[in-house]
């Protein structure tokens, strides 16, 4: 049986990931909306950023690997009333050369996450119960 | 039509310094860690200055000034704290030209906005709260004829300040402005992606002011914003930017019992009833205008009008003369006072409308103009330029739903004012939004229902001092730019006093 998600990471990002996870410890995602810096993900250390019942998880990235042989999961989350615009697509984490974000661990790096996406497909849909 | 020279190049009025250090107790301090950043502007995506990367160090050392200052400040007569908001304005009066060009290097935007609106408007924003706390009185409640209830405005104390990167100059302002008339001392933190215009401005009025009354430490979010966000040492945070760092800033000013105002962006919708094309006059041309402010400072607004509302019965031709408008957008040099658009902020920025330019396509929308990045030769071809976009499609659809902060629009049609109050509620947000009518009985019904803290009623884009500006919904808490933002500023004393020499008789 196939197993659906609703996030992604490239390469490039999940590379990103290790290095930061490398200096912080293991990470979260909290995918923002509004102003400035606003409708991108934001990386924290884990549980920084308190979720609770008014948020949705979206899914864990699986970052195996990297220089410190730190294995494990980087979970994304969004809050509920934003999902409710967003649950019909696909998302994937990207990087590019940016300059800041909120709080946003990767800023002092020179470069920011960024989200890549795109329709979830009628089998997608039907795999997430959303059909 | 004037091409201002860059900052530094013979006969510009602006010059940046090479490098900046933090401004702490009057005086430019080195960061503790020594480290700093490259600043590019977005015009040409060069470096033009380094600026300090500032850590929890530096902000420690600033709320050390500023609690130096505080006490001292905070005991200063309302004349006199107004004497000296009513100085700075007059300087940055004396060189606007120069604090506009070096705002528009830092930011992008075109100067003729910076002329025009984002300087005069930080000018008159010192002006009105030098005289709102000249105005401002406490007041006395006569409880029985031997007591009173005396109500006293003290100053917080030490306030923390995050300034986002779309106004530099004008944002700082919205804060600084309120925060100093009633009588605190500031640690402010610019945004990382434009910590040189501030700089610019305090070094032009760093002599008005005493020391440690206004510090201003650079750096990234993370490594200086945090720390002066989650400090202990300030009596209240203020916040412009998105929702999820607006979380982040409430969450650890619960953990210190602080209070917070936030402005957290929107989806503003921008109405226009069937009756605006009654005649092709003069107000038909001025709600045209209205539809294009969507790509004012390109689109870079918290209140950007990113949804155009419609009606149907004009639909056709309305939008048929709003693209005609839109594709006589002037996009270029920003230092050119003929550009009506420049360059997005920062790359990231541009990687980011260009996505969302994308999934509205994905989603169905169609693009009627625009949709674009657009390569500029010569010296800006380094720079972030968009062309302004128009998409037509749903409310359902994200372009319809998440702020994209770029000069994008996304259009719908409705069929009566009911279902456009529907459309215009049908978001997270609530900070602006737009009404153009002929009718005043449907503009004030329309005002009324639409759940946003500002409702422009057959205008768009203006930012008055004493108007109140601030969200509904996800849109964040309270109101800067009136006098009722001083009270965001101050503690309420209230001395409770009683004049009769008789005992109660308890004991």
């Amino acid at each position: 049986m196939a197993s659906f998600s609703r996030v992604a990471v490239t390469p490039q990002a999940a590379d990103l990931l290790r290095r930061l996870r490398a200096e912080h410890g293991p990470l979260m995602f909290h995918q923002s909306g509004g102003c400035c810096d606003g409708s991108s993900p934001m990386c924290y250390p884990l549980g920084e950023f308190v979720t609770g019942p008014s948020d949705v998880l979206l899914g864990s990235l699986e970052i195996d690997g990297g220089p410190e042989r730190v294995d494990g999961t980087v979970p994304v989350w969004m809050s509920v009333a934003q999902f409710e615009y967003w649950s019909h697509t696909h998302l994937t984490i990207d990087v590019v050369p940016g300059r800041g974000g909120g709080f946003s661990l990767e800023a002092p790096l020179g470069v920011r996450f960024l989200i890549r996406s795109r329709m979830l497909t009628d089998e997608e849909m039907a795999g997430l119960g959303m059909a | 039509m004037t091409v201002y020279a860059p900052p530094g190049q013979p006969g510009s009025p602006a010059k940046y310094a090479g490098r900046y250090d933090n401004f702490i107790g009057g005086e430019w301090v080195p960061p503790v860690k020594g480290q700093y950043f490259e600043n590019p502007t977005p015009i040409t995506g060069q470096t033009f200055t380094e600026v300090a990367r500032g850590t929890a160090e530096d902000i420690e050392l600033a709320l050390d000034a500023a609690q130096g200052a505080a006490p001292g400040w905070g005991r200063t007569s309302a004349t006199d704290r107004s004497a000296v908001l009513l100085k700075i304005a007059d300087r940055m009066e004396q060189h606007l030209e120069t604090l506009a060009v070096a705002e528009t290097w830092d930011n992008g935007k075109p100067v003729r906005e910076t002329l025009a609106a984002d300087i005069p408007l930080a000018i008159d924003h010192f002006r009105y709260f030098a005289a709102a706390i000249r105005a401002q009185e406490g007041s006395i409640g006569e409880l029985d004829d031997q007591t009173v209830a005396y109500h006293f405005h003290e100053p917080l104390g030490v306030v923390g300040q995050i300034i986002p990167w779309n106004f530099p100059i004008l944002m700082a302002t919205w804060k600084l402005a309120p925060a100093l008339a009633a009588g605190n001392a500031v640690v402010l933190k610019p945004a990382e992606q434009t910590p040189a215009s501030i700089l610019v401005l305090m070094e032009l009025v760093a002599d008005l002011l005493p020391p440690g009354v206004v510090n201003v430490v650079n750096g990234f979010g993370v490594e200086a914003g945090k720390p002066l966000a989650s400090s202990p040492r300030v009596a209240k945070v203020a916040f412009t930017g998105e929702t999820t760092t607006g979380r982040l800033i409430m969450q650890y000013a619960s953990q210190n019992i602080k209070p917070v105002t936030l402005e957290l962006g929107g989806k503003s919708p921008n109405i226009f009833l069937e009756d605006v094309a009654r005649a092709r006059d003069e107000f038909y041309d001025k709600t045209l205008e209205g539809f294009t402010m969507f790509a004012l400072n390109q689109g870079e607004v918290c209140t950007c009008p990113s949804r155009a509302l419609i009606q149907e019965s004009i639909y056709d031709q309305f939008i048929a003369d709003a693209v005609q408008r839109t594709e006589a957008v002037v996009q270029g040099n920003p230092l050119d006072t003929g550009t009506m658009i420049g360059a997005q902020a920062s790359n990231d920025q541009l990687e980011k409308i260009l996505s969302y330019i994308d999934i509205g396509q994905q989603e169905g929308a169609k693009i009627l103009t625009g949709g674009e990045r657009v390569h500029l030769g010569g010296d800006l071809a380094g720079g972030y330029y968009v062309q302004p976009t128009i998409f037509e499609g749903e409310n359902r659809m994200r372009i319809f739903q998440e702020e994209i902060f770029g000069p994008v629009v996304s259009v719908t049609r409705f069929t009566d004012i009911d279902d456009a109050v529907k459309i215009a509620n049908d978001t997270l947000y609530g900070l602006g939004a737009g009404v153009w009518t002929r009718d005043l009985h449907a503009a004030y019904h329309l005002g009324r229902a639409i759940q946003a803290g500002r409702v422009w009623t057959n205008c768009y884009h203006l930012y008055p001092a004493h108007a109140a500006f601030g969200g509904y919904k996800q849109s964040g808490i309270g109101r800067e730019n009136h006098k009722m933002m001083l009270e965001h500023y101050q503690q309420t004393k209230n001395l409770l006093v009683s004049y009769s020499p008789r005992r109660l008789g308890f004991f």
